[in-house]
């Protein structure tokens, strides 16, 4: 089976710091795949650069058959490369409302019309915003969907979070330490909507709470500076003891 | 609240949404009174009619900073292309002032799109950097030469055409007052159209955060060249419409004066607003009027304060000080509710 997100050799320094070394990295269709390492591991800079933020110094991205290492980010996002952020990267003024109907509707950007797009009220466009409050109460966001983003709570807007990126309608999501700074008690929602995201859906889950990771992943890959140390199934991460001394003695939050 | 006779009814949450596209009654009020000023004011319609032109200008500028959060210190140089853009087509036998606007917001948007891609590249301080550079140039320019634009006298040999052939401008300003009023609705339509558009929603998430617009893929570049460019083209047409109801332009339709003192509009009125900079423009021209009549320094001293005030305590400027005051006094209509 042809993968569904594919890296080949990606390199990435900054200066002297390598903090991408030759990583093959590859995701089939509906995978859940987890990728941990400690703090500084380069997880955040790979995702930059297969979102195009970050461009590599050498190497190659593919994605559903398709090398789009030189596409720009927005066009990697239209072809179903989403993305959230380990910190919070909402619109603050929006409402959750009008943010993910935003998303959608430039998702469906080429079934609209000129006048469509730039002339018509947002309202005229129905469908998206009802897919839009769909989508919402599907997270548990219905409530608050009508409230200016900056005043939702922490754990509303990191479930924003995973809303926008949803709303891409992704082939490849790439969460990037979803649940990041929710407390353990209120983070029970998340974990259910990590749970149900749709089967179809390539995942890279990056994530410190190993837990979950373990509940969660099919596959693991851990980053050491930059570099695969090794990549396996939950159960042959958890025995091998390069893992563990990686791991030993250290916190993670 | 539903439209009569519709079988499905909205839901609460599109209900919200479209209460913020219709046109509430301020906003009719607002035009209604701007048609009633012709029939109050007769003695002071050439003023009123610069006072909608600096709206329309500010209106442009307020596309780019308020909506798109470009900081630009040179917008006069698309004020000043449209200007004298009229101005020389009379001089050349052209004198129909509609096609004067037209050719005025060609010159001014195709400047816009060719600098647009000087100005989008940088950040905050080296696009304000860029674009007094260039506004600086244009003044510059113009200023050379002076066979061409007359300098600080004016260009001379200007001719007042019929608007579409039929009404003569006359002394009173009346049927400049009309004209400004037509086009400046006009304009304001379309902007207004296009704001609560999904592309006006695109915008305003550029604006919020442009690292997670593109992560949503917004083309971020191509849509600020594009309203950049139409920002130009209002700014040309505003340039224009006073060179057409003054029947002069000179030298300081380009002046760094203008591009900032529009800013200074622009935030006391309220930015991203769509009537911000019309009520901006108001009070600044006539404070402006008032104060200098009684005392020429007085006018700088109370700028100042104006500015102060505004931006200190008025975060959104007049009008967005007058939302807080009516959402105070429903509050207290309907008891505080949290
Ligand atoms: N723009 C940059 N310029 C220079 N160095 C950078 C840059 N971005 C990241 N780094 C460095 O690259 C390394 C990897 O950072 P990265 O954020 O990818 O780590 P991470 O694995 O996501 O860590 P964490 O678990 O803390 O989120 C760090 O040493 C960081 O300091
Ligand atoms: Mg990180």
């Amino acid at each position: 089976m042809k993968p569904m997100l594919q890296t080949t050799d990606l390199c990435k320094s900054f200066g002297g710091l390598k903090v991408t070394q030759s990583v093959n990295l590859s995701l089939e269709a509906g995978a859940r795949h987890a990728l941990i390492g400690p703090n500084g591991a380069g997880k955040t800079t790979l995702i930059n650069q297969l979102t195009g933020v970050l461009r590599p110094s050498s190497g190659a991205i593919w994605l559903d058959g398709e090398d789009i290492t030189a596409l720009p980010p927005y066009k990697r996002a239209r072809r179903g490369l989403a993305r959230t952020f380990q910190i919070n990267s909402l619109f603050p003024h929006l409402t959750p409302l009008e943010a993910v109907t935003a998303v959608i509707c430039e998702r469906e950007q080429g079934n609209l019309s000129l006048l469509d797009r730039r002339f018509f009220k947002l309202t005229r466009r129905r469908k998206e915003i009802d897919e839009a409050h769909a989508l919402l109460e599907r997270l548990n966001l219905a409530d608050d969907c009508q409230r200016q983003t900056r005043e939702l709570a922490y754990g509303k807007q990191r479930l924003l979070e995973m809303a926008l990126a949803l709303a891409l309608r992704p082939k490849v999501l790439l969460l990037d330490e979803p649940a990041a700074g929710v407390p353990e008690g209120e983070s029970d929602e998340l974990l259910a909507v990590l749970a149900e995201l749709p089967q179809e859906i390539s995942i890279l889950l990056i994530e410190h709470d190993m837990s979950l990771v373990f509940r969660f992943a099919q596959r693991i890959t851990v980053l050491v500076s930059g570099a695969e140390l090794v990549s396996g199934t939950p159960a042959e991460i958890a025995g091998d003891p390069r893992v563990q001394e990686v791991y030993l003695g250290k916190h993670h939050d | 609240m539903n439209a009569r006779g519709r079988t499905d009814p909205k839901p609460h949450y599109l209900l919200a949404l479209a209460a913020q596209e219709r046109w509430s009654r301020y906003e009719i009020a607002f035009w209604l009174a701007l048609i009633a000023v012709y029939f109050l004011f007769p003695d002071n319609l050439m003023l009123a009619a610069q006072i909608l032109i600096t709206g329309l200008f500010a209106v442009s500028l307020d596309l780019i900073l308020g909506y798109a959060g470009i900081v630009t210190l040179g917008h006069a140089a698309f004020f000043g292309l449209g200007a004298y853009t009229a101005g020389l087509l009379t001089t050349v036998g052209y004198t129909e002032p509609v096609l004067g606007l037209l050719a005025a917001g060609a010159v001014a948007g195709a400047f816009g799109y060719l600098t647009s891609f000087l100005v989008l590249r940088g950040r905050d301080m080296s696009r304000l950097m860029i674009t007094l550079g260039l506004g600086l140039l244009l003044h510059e320019l113009a200023n050379e030469a002076t066979n061409l634009t007359g300098g600080v006298d004016g260009l001379q040999g200007m001719v007042a055409g019929r608007v579409l052939g039929l009404f003569d401008f006359d002394l009173y300003g009346k049927t400049a007052y009309f004209y400004v009023l037509t086009v400046c609705f006009l304009i304001f339509a379309v902007v207004r159209a296009l704001m609560t558009a999904p592309y006006g929603l695109s915008l305003r998430s550029i604006r919020e955060n442009p690292q997670r617009a593109v992560a949503i893929g917004i083309p971020i570049r191509a849509r600020l060249t594009n309203i950049y460019t139409f920002a130009a083209v209002i700014a040309g047409i505003s340039g224009a419409l006073l060179t057409q109801t003054t029947q002069f332009v000179a030298l300081d339709v380009f002046s760094f004066e203008r591009s900032a003192d529009l800013l200074i509009i622009l935030l006391v009125g309220g930015t991203a607003t769509l009537y911000g900079g019309f009520i901006g423009a108001a009070v600044f021209l006539l404070a402006q009027n008032w104060l200098s009549t009684l005392n020429a320094q007085y006018w700088l001293f109370w700028l100042g304060i104006l500015l102060i005030v505004t931006t200190r305590y008025m975060r959104s400027g007049v009008l967005g000080g007058l939302k807080n005051l009516s959402h105070l006094a429903t509050r207290r209509r309907h008891g505080s509710r949290a």
